[in-house]
């Protein structure tokens, strides 16, 4: 079993510190859920952990199995683990969806060791149908012109072929409509298991409707006032952020 | 005879290698039977002259030419002053080990041999390709045909030895596409050349497979000056493809080729050229193609390495309906100026030119794009599409566009679109979190952008240029 532990983070943009003393551990076949309002710390937390370098860690650590990961690359953190799946994926102009994965995945064997391509095709055909998508999408450059729901898919689909240890969404229900939010939550659902621990950022209840977390955590001005199980989102939603503003942020 | 060897043997043991910059690192300390000596003047021609055993016309042209290049100017109003650092005083321009290519690997002398064996030609010349010259400093090493292709009446060799064997048909193509005044460096090649590659293929003739020279460079303050003509007769097609590599040293190389292409009435030219010039080597080559009623001459042309490369192939449209196109990709990094473009002539009604130039830029790395588009105003139903695409990687990158179109008349088609993309580092990011190092996703980012064109060269050679964006991406980093 794997552990991602935060303590005591602290982090900067500029000048600026966003996350003001963060902990939380997440474990392996867990999903918690992080809340709270817009400009609290929630995508600078996750931008912080893949190694972003516009985000400075001031104090604090990130440790994955035990191991601190900040002085690694992003590369290396996405190597032993970590996967971000991001709020705004960037598109990669010229390169199939199917090539990149591929590069992601050759990435982690030694160099020489190439990756077997018939058997990746089928692994990777395997689970677009487990996650509904259509063959055609993989030959489509990556994120080029993708609606809201087709990029989120890129991101379920790149996590189903990369499998890591752990994995961060950041706001991915922001951009959907109903019926993809439907789609995407039914494929994280599907990759949900013993082998996988999530944290999954979001603003809005709704999302937990369809992924129901094994614990929530609302965070307000850079740390987390309140951590609970998934009655604690229902609440959070029946009374609002403002209740969270009077009640929590001062407790 | 001593091998100077600056890289380890990681060639060696790839010998599909083929032109990737390092592999191409590496030299042998050739004694040499022919030199004519550093500098140029009258003698040195003559001394090319006499050892190639020219008729007295081209010994004539090649006089002419000599004096052609040293009343011109350097082109330095529009040019580079990098031009300036040439010293034409230093340069080597004859070196040979004979004049007659052998038509066995066997027979190649040693080094030679094992020169073209660490990049690969005797083993892609067996997997796909119609015939293969390989020529080493000034002379071809190596020529040879294949049997199916030579009995379709299919000629290609040595353009010394076809000067020789087929006389009127070279004289009364040579310098007809390119005359020896164009610029400095033709006129040049003009006085100096040898080697390059002749072909002639006769009406209705469709070779099926490629035919291939390879360019090599291995001596120190040498100056390369191939000439290349291939004639495609009535109804003809042929594909050629090139490529070239020299060692690294410490002082500069030149490499000046001429390179004239006739596509006679419904005949396809497909000429492709992949090189990847050590960065000290100043190339400065002039192509250009004629395109007969219905004709097609299509130029891809690749440019990785180099300290400078000026390249414009072009194309006249001389006959009704013909077509033209450039495909051109340039990789500039740091310390080189790929300065690369197109020419499109059109001098024919319902003629079509179409360009697509994508260039890269690394570093310091500088590339321009320069283009040249003609349709005079008596010509009806003609068209012209230039796609001119820049990507930069990191700050310090310049790009500059030059086009030139001059567009008389109403009855014409033009289209000219330009676009200047930056690597961002958001994107970066977005590939390192999938695992990607910082050089594999810069050189995907490459692949990407030049991936449309790549597509439409044959495999090896997407797959060598892929190789050597890789290779060049990987070194940028750091």
């Amino acid at each position: 079993m794997s552990s991602l532990e935060i303590t005591n983070l602290h982090v900067s943009i500029g000048e600026k510190e966003i996350v003001k003393g963060l902990s939380l551990t997440v474990n392996s076949g867990e999903v918690h859920a992080l809340m709270g309002p817009n400009g609290t710390g929630k995508s600078t937390l996750s931008k912080a952990i893949i190694g972003h370098p516009d985000y400075t860690i001031t104090g604090g650590d990130v440790r994955l199995d035990g191991k601190s990961v900040l002085q690694m690359e992003p590369d290396e953190r996405a190597r032993a683990g970590l996967f971000l799946a991001f709020q705004y994926p960037s598109e990669i102009p010229g390169v199939t969806i199917a090539n990149f994965i591929r590069a992601a995945l050759q990435a982690r064997h030694a160099e020489g060791e190439e990756l077997d391509a018939s058997a990746y095709y089928k692994r990777l055909y395997q689970k677009m149908d487990m996650l509904k998508i259509d063959r055609k999408f993989t030959s489509r450059a990556v994120n080029a012109g993708f609606s809201g729901g087709e990029k989120k898919r890129c991101e379920i689909l790149q996590m189903a072929m990369i499998e890591p240890k752990f994995a961060l969404m950041d706001e991915t229900d922001s951009g959907l409509d109903i019926d993809a939010l439907k789609i995407v939550s039914e494929g994280v659902n599907q990759l949900r298991g013993p082998g996988l621990g999530v944290l999954m950022i979001t603003h809005y209840q709704r999302l937990l409707n369809y992924i129901v977390p094994d614990h929530v955590h609302v965070m307000w001005d850079g740390r987390i006032v309140r951590s609970g199980d998934k009655s604690l989102a229902v609440e959070l939603e029946a009374k609002g952020y403002t209740w969270v503003k009077k009640e929590l942020a001062h407790a | 005879m001593s091998q100077i060897d600056t890289t380890a043997s990681a060639a060696a043991e790839n010998p599909f290698a083929g032109i990737d910059q390092s592999s191409g690192n590496f030299s042998y300390d050739v004694k040499y039977d022919f030199d004519a000596g550093s500098g140029l003047n009258e003698r040195t021609v003559d001394y090319i002259s006499t050892v190639k055993k020219d008729a007295p016309w081209i010994r004539e042209f090649r006089q002419n030419a000599l004096k052609a290049f040293l009343a011109k100017p350097m082109p330095t109003h529009w040019a580079t002053k990098d031009l300036e650092n040439i010293n034409f005083d230093k340069i080597r321009y004859y070196l040979s080990s004979g004049q007659k290519p052998k038509r066995t690997w066997d027979e190649v002398p040693d080094d030679i041999k094992h020169t073209f064996e660490r990049l690969g030609i005797p083993e892609q010349e067996r997997k796909f390709l119609a015939g293969v010259e390989a020529q080493f400093d000034s002379e071809a090493a190596y020529s040879n045909i294949k049997d199916v292709v030579s009995k379709q009446g299919v000629i290609f060799m040595n353009s010394g030895e076809a000067l020789k064997e087929h006389p009127d048909l070279f004289r009364k193509w040579f310098g007809k596409v390119i005359p020896t005044g164009d610029n400095k460096f033709s006129a040049l090649n003009s006085a100096v050349f040898s080697g390059g590659s002749f072909i002639y293929v006769p009406p209705g003739v469709k070779v099926s497979h490629p035919l291939q020279a390879y360019f090599r460079i291995n001596a120190e303050n040498f100056g390369q000056f191939e000439r290349t003509l291939i004639i495609a007769d009535e109804g003809a097609e042929v594909t050629y493809m090139e490529g070239c590599t020299a060692p690294k040293f410490s002082t500069s190389t030149l490499h000046s080729a001429v390179v004239e292409l006739v596509a006679l009435k419904g005949a396809k030219i497909q000429y492709i050229t992949v090189q990847n010039w050590a960065n000290n080597v100043f190339n400065l080559v002039t192509k250009r193609g004629l395109a007969h009623e219905e004709a097609e001459i299509k130029w891809i042309d690749c440019n990785i390495g180099s300290r400078l490369t000026m390249k414009y192939p072009g194309v006249v449209l001389k006959g009704r309906k013909s077509r033209g196109e450039v495909i051109s990709i340039a990789l500039a990094n740091d310390g080189q100026h790929q300065d690369t473009g197109a020419k499109m002539v059109h001098g024919a009604d319902e003629t079509t030119s179409n360009i697509v130039a994508k260039s890269i830029s690394v570093g310091q790395g500088r590339s321009t794009y320069r283009g040249l588009v003609h349709i005079p105003r008596h010509l009806k139903g003609c068209k012209s599409n230039t796609e001119c695409d820049a990507l930069l990687i990191n700050t310090n990158s310049r790009t500059d566009t030059y086009p030139s179109i001059t567009v008389r008349g109403s009855e014409n088609s033009v289209q000219h679109e330009a676009s200047v993309s930056k690597v961002s580092e958001e994107q970066i990011l977005y590939m390192r979190q999938r695992g990607l190092t910082e050089g594999q996703a810069m050189s995907l980012s490459v692949n990407g952008f030049v991936n449309d064109l790549a597509s439409q060269f044959p495999m090896e050679y997407s797959v060598e240029l892929k190789r050597l964006i890789d290779l060049e991406m990987e070194g940028s980093v750091g």
